[in-house]
């Protein structure tokens, strides 16, 4: 009987063959914590008194929630966490490099490794075949301490996407369309994989939205098998030595299929405060409803291929007078890059607001708080109550290009009717 | 035993409602942050529980971000257990983790203010005011192992390693 991609990857991990529920304690091969769930890490490895950590090159720690730091507080976070780096010789992603998730992808993670990150999003990593999962700060320290976790191997769910997408529609509409079909906790405990033709077709950060938005289905992972885009993504990378194909097995056992037609797939938003309260925009409950701020970035959606979509759809217009635009690129080299191609002077010359590589408004924490009744629409990948600092916002979701035409109308758009 | 009486949040109660990105400065002074606790669920929560309450739940209860402060604040405020029909998994794990008992059993009977009892090893809640029972399943060997060692922290001081 053959093995999901899960139930490979984790058997190397734990050196014997493993099947789904089967529970383990596996290898990792490289951690991460952030500033928010860094410190507390930090704090447990020492309460565990250990001072040489396991594997320092392949353990990152990130300043990416709050970065730059807007309090006293936080400061003394990044530079507790600061010094742990310097004295354990753990990597550290400082104020401006970007979104650990982003970067991860950038430097660190290799397909069949399997990374634990204190970030829930760590799930993101599962786009080029690696098991990759977030768990809190104590599981992940120890983690960075011993070199393993315990691990129960999960089912999995199966995706099969087929089709070619409408112009317009993204990989962002096809992971909202899944998780308003199955619901915030309709693959709880499992493992998502998705396959067929469109997948195929799509390139690493394009499934790296699939990947990210597996744990806003209640997933513990969410993946991909490491095929030819996964080898061009880590060319261009400059780790091209590092890939290696792998799949599931053609006869692996699976809990459910779902088929999607991905040609079917329209622009979708999800509603305030659930992210599985969905909507095709073409629905009447999408007409008028005016938007205060717009925000593109996040480890879902600040890449170099969403900004040059949706700066595509900015060129030469200006946004809104009753609308503000945030763009925070993901990392700096997407910075970099933005910069490089003149998506930066297209955001500034339409009337945006440039942030620091991070997760910007993402959290709360800074860089576009609401106010009592706004409402936003947002590229990142969870509009929970009082997400965005203020329990009385409302948070819209929707991909890079609806996002642009919003910005543009001042209220929720198709943005089928602003491609160029 | 646990003792204590029933404080209802109903479903989807996120990392968001109980430990909120705008209280993000204060994840490294828990006893304050704690002072916070559920308090965008309800806000009079924190200010009125008393030590050994419940916190009942609905479905996916602690959804969202790996925040290993929701639970911990949640047990730093002296609650006794959280209930709830269903756990988003980063959760769960984090409690146990931290010591603080999650159980999954079905909630829909339980009404504000009863009072409730239960027995961890028996697998057993109690609701008093009702005078009925319901049995929960137990947890993993591991986590049980985690949880009786009062968190993995001192599980791993104890054991120096993990196993299944
Ligand atoms: S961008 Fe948002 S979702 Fe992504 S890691 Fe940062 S805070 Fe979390």
């Amino acid at each position: 009987m053959g093995q999901t991609l899960v139930e490979k990857i984790l058997s190397a991990h734990a050196g014997r063959p493993l099947r789904a529920g089967d529970m383990a304690v596996c290898e990792v091969d490289v951690c991460l914590t952030q500033d928010g769930t860094g410190p507390l890490a930090v704090r447990q490895i020492e309460k565990l008194g250990i001072e040489k950590v396991k594997n320092p090159e392949r353990t990152v720690l990130f300043l990416d929630h709050a970065a730059p730091s807007p309090r006293r507080e936080l400061s003394n976070d990044h530079m507790l966490l600061r010094q742990f780096a310097a004295r354990t010789g753990c990597r550290l992603s400082d104020v401006g490099d970007g979104v650990c998730h982003q970067v991860i992808m950038e430097k660190y993670l290799n397909p069949g490794e399997l990374l634990i990150g204190a970030d829930s999003h760590t799930c993101t990593g599962g786009a080029i075949g690696a098991f990759a999962t977030g768990m809190g700060s104590t599981d992940v320290a120890v983690g960075i301490a011993l070199g393993k976790t315990w691990l129960r191997v999960p089912e999995t769910f199966k995706f099969v996407i087929e089709g070619e997408l409408q112009p317009g529609v993204y990989s962002k509409d096809i992971i909202l369309h899944i998780i308003g079909m199955i619901g915030a906790d309709g693959a709880t405990y499992k493992a998502m994989e998705f396959c067929g033709g469109t997948i195929e077709k799509m390139s690493v950060p394009e499934r790296m939205v699939l990947a990210n938005m597996a744990v806003e289905a209640g997933a513990k992972c969410g993946l991909i098998a490491s095929d030819e885009q996964t080898r061009k993504f880590l060319a261009a990378a400059g780790r091209g030595d590092k890939y290696r194909p792998l799949a599931a097995d053609a006869d692996a056992v699976y809990e459910r299929v779902y088929e999607i037609d991905a040609a079917a797939v329209t622009p979708t938003v999800s509603f305030p405060h659930t992210v599985d309260n969905t909507r095709s925009i073409e629905d009447a409950d999408c007409r008028d409803v005016k938007i205060d701020q717009v925000f593109i970035g996040t480890c879902t959606n600040g890449r170099i291929e969403d900004l040059r979509i949706a700066a595509g759809i900015l060129k030469g217009k200006k946004v809104h007078p009753g609308t503000r635009l945030l763009v925070t690129p993901a990392s700096r080299q997407v910075y970099g890059q933005a910069l490089a191609e003149g998506l930066l002077a297209i955001f500034n010359d339409a009337g945006a607001a440039i942030n620091t590589p991070g997760c910007g408004a993402c959290v709360g924490v800074h860089q576009g708080i609401l106010g009592d009744g706004e409402r936003c629409l947002a590229t990142q990948n969870r509009n929970f109550q009082g997400r965005m600092g203020n329990v009385n916002g409302f948070i819209y979701l929707g991909s890079p290009a609806t996002a642009a035409a919003t910005a543009l109308a001042g209220r929720l758009a198709d943005p089928r009717e602003y491609l160029g | 035993m646990l003792t204590g009486k029933a404080w209802l949040f109903g479903d989807d109660i996120s990392t968001d409602h109980i430990a909120p990105g705008r209280l993000f400065h204060l994840r490294s002074n828990l006893p304050e942050l704690a002072k916070h606790v559920l308090e965008d669920a309800r806000p009079e929560f924190a200010g009125q529980m008393e030590k050994g309450d419940f916190v009942v739940g609905g479905r996916n209860f602690g959804l969202g971000s790996s925040r290993e402060h929701a639970p911990t604040i949640i047990k730093l405020a002296g609650v006794s257990a959280v209930v709830a029909k269903s756990f988003a998994r980063i959760f769960f794990r984090n409690a146990i983790n931290v010591g603080l008992p999650a159980i999954i059993c079905d909630t829909d009977r339980i009404k504000e203010g009863d009072r409730l009892e239960v027995d961890l090893e028996k697998g057993v809640l109690r609701n008093v005011t009702q005078g009925y029972e319901e049995s929960f399943p137990p947890l993993p060997p591991v986590m049980t192992a985690i949880l009786n060692e009062g968190g993995l922290v001192p599980y791993v001081q104890k054991h120096g390693d993990l196993a299944v």
